[in-house]
């Protein structure tokens, strides 16, 4: 059962792939991989349970933690053209510029 | 849980996706112009390749691999795509022959070495003939540690583990000084659109906050 829940998965990691693969627009790609990420954190959830080793759930919150790092530091990229810009003051800046 | 005859079908065709997905992965970086969709798939690469280190039980081969493939180089790449444009230029027809053929050999010599390779688990190997038994039966006793590697790596060779972590740091302090902080930055200043020695011209500034921000 759970060995068949892990194929599910890696199924749909190949339907993110396609979409990684064919996306049209930058923001297919950057969902797409984000969604990969998430993919990989409940493989390797299921692959613990599938080895009869639940401790990898410790490994796949790891992972989760990365995979949100990463889509963070992409958006940003996307949003400044820099990593160098702290998010915080530039929403601040904003906010007292429009208010 | 299941059956040892249907974990095991399980467990090859988990091996197989994992490995097509990576084949798939590399071809299209190879074949792709667009360097953002390649920085994006060599993310991919490295999360299923994780993955699959953790598949064949290396698990802190495949956490090095996580937090540096996925996550530190897909952002190394992404600064990279700050000083140089977005698409890679077509290459010529028979400018690809060369590096084919060399992938090629280098390919068909692993394949051969693999063939001198040890089976997996076999008693007779030299991992297993050694001294690496040993330390497997009095790790538990000596340290505590129930990961082997782990007892060996933070362990006996502690000091060994200290100096490796010791130069990695230095190493990304070298090119943290090197490429500077904040204002003066490499990457700061070409966002301005100032001229940076040795680049004709500026990047483009389309990417001002006040532009976007509705």
């Amino acid at each position: 059962m759970t060995a068949a829940a892990l194929i599910a998965i890696l199924l749909g990691m190949i339907l993110l792939l396609i979409r990684t693969l064919i996306g049209p627009t930058l923001y297919d790609r950057v969902l797409a991989v984000n969604s990969f990420g998430t993919k990989t954190v409940l493989a390797l959830g299921l692959l613990g349970f599938v080895m009869g080793r639940p401790e990898f759930l410790d490994i796949a919150i790891l992972y989760a933690m990365i995979n949100f790092v990463s889509t963070i530091a992409i958006l940003k990229f996307f949003r400044y053209r820099s990593f160098q810009v702290p998010l915080v003051r530039r929403d601040a800046q904003r906010g007292k510029r429009n208010g | 849980m299941t059956g040892v005859l249907e974990g095991d079908i399980g467990m090859a065709l988990v091996n197989i996706l994992l490995l097509a997905v990576l084949f798939v992965v590399a071809i299209a970086i190879a074949r792709l112009r667009s360097l953002f969709a390649i920085v994006m798939l060599s993310g991919i690469y490295s999360l299923v390749s994780a993955t699959w280190y953790v598949v064949v039980d290396a698990v802190d081969v495949a956490f090095t691999e996580a937090a540096v493939g996925a996550g530190m180089s897909t952002i190394v790449l992404l600064g990279a795509m700050l000083l140089t444009s977005r698409t890679a230029k077509p290459d010529k027809k028979f400018a690809r022959l060369g590096p084919l053929l060399v992938v090629v050999a280098t390919g068909v010599m692993l394949i051969y070495a693999t063939v001198d390779l040890p089976a997996l688990g076999d008693p007779n190997s030299p991992v297993n003939t050694g001294v690496g038994m040993q330390y497997v039966q009095i790790n538990w006793a000596d340290t505590g540690i129930p990961n082997v590697v782990t007892s060996v790596l933070g362990s006996y060779r502690g000091f060994d583990t200290l100096g490796e972590t010791a130069v990695v740091f230095l190493a990304g302090l070298s090119v943290a000084l090197l490429l500077g902080f904040g204002e003066r930055s490499l990457a700061e200043s070409i966002r301005r659109g100032d001229k940076v020695h040795g680049r004709g011209k500026a990047a483009p500034s389309q990417a001002k906050p006040e532009e976007d921000a509705s």
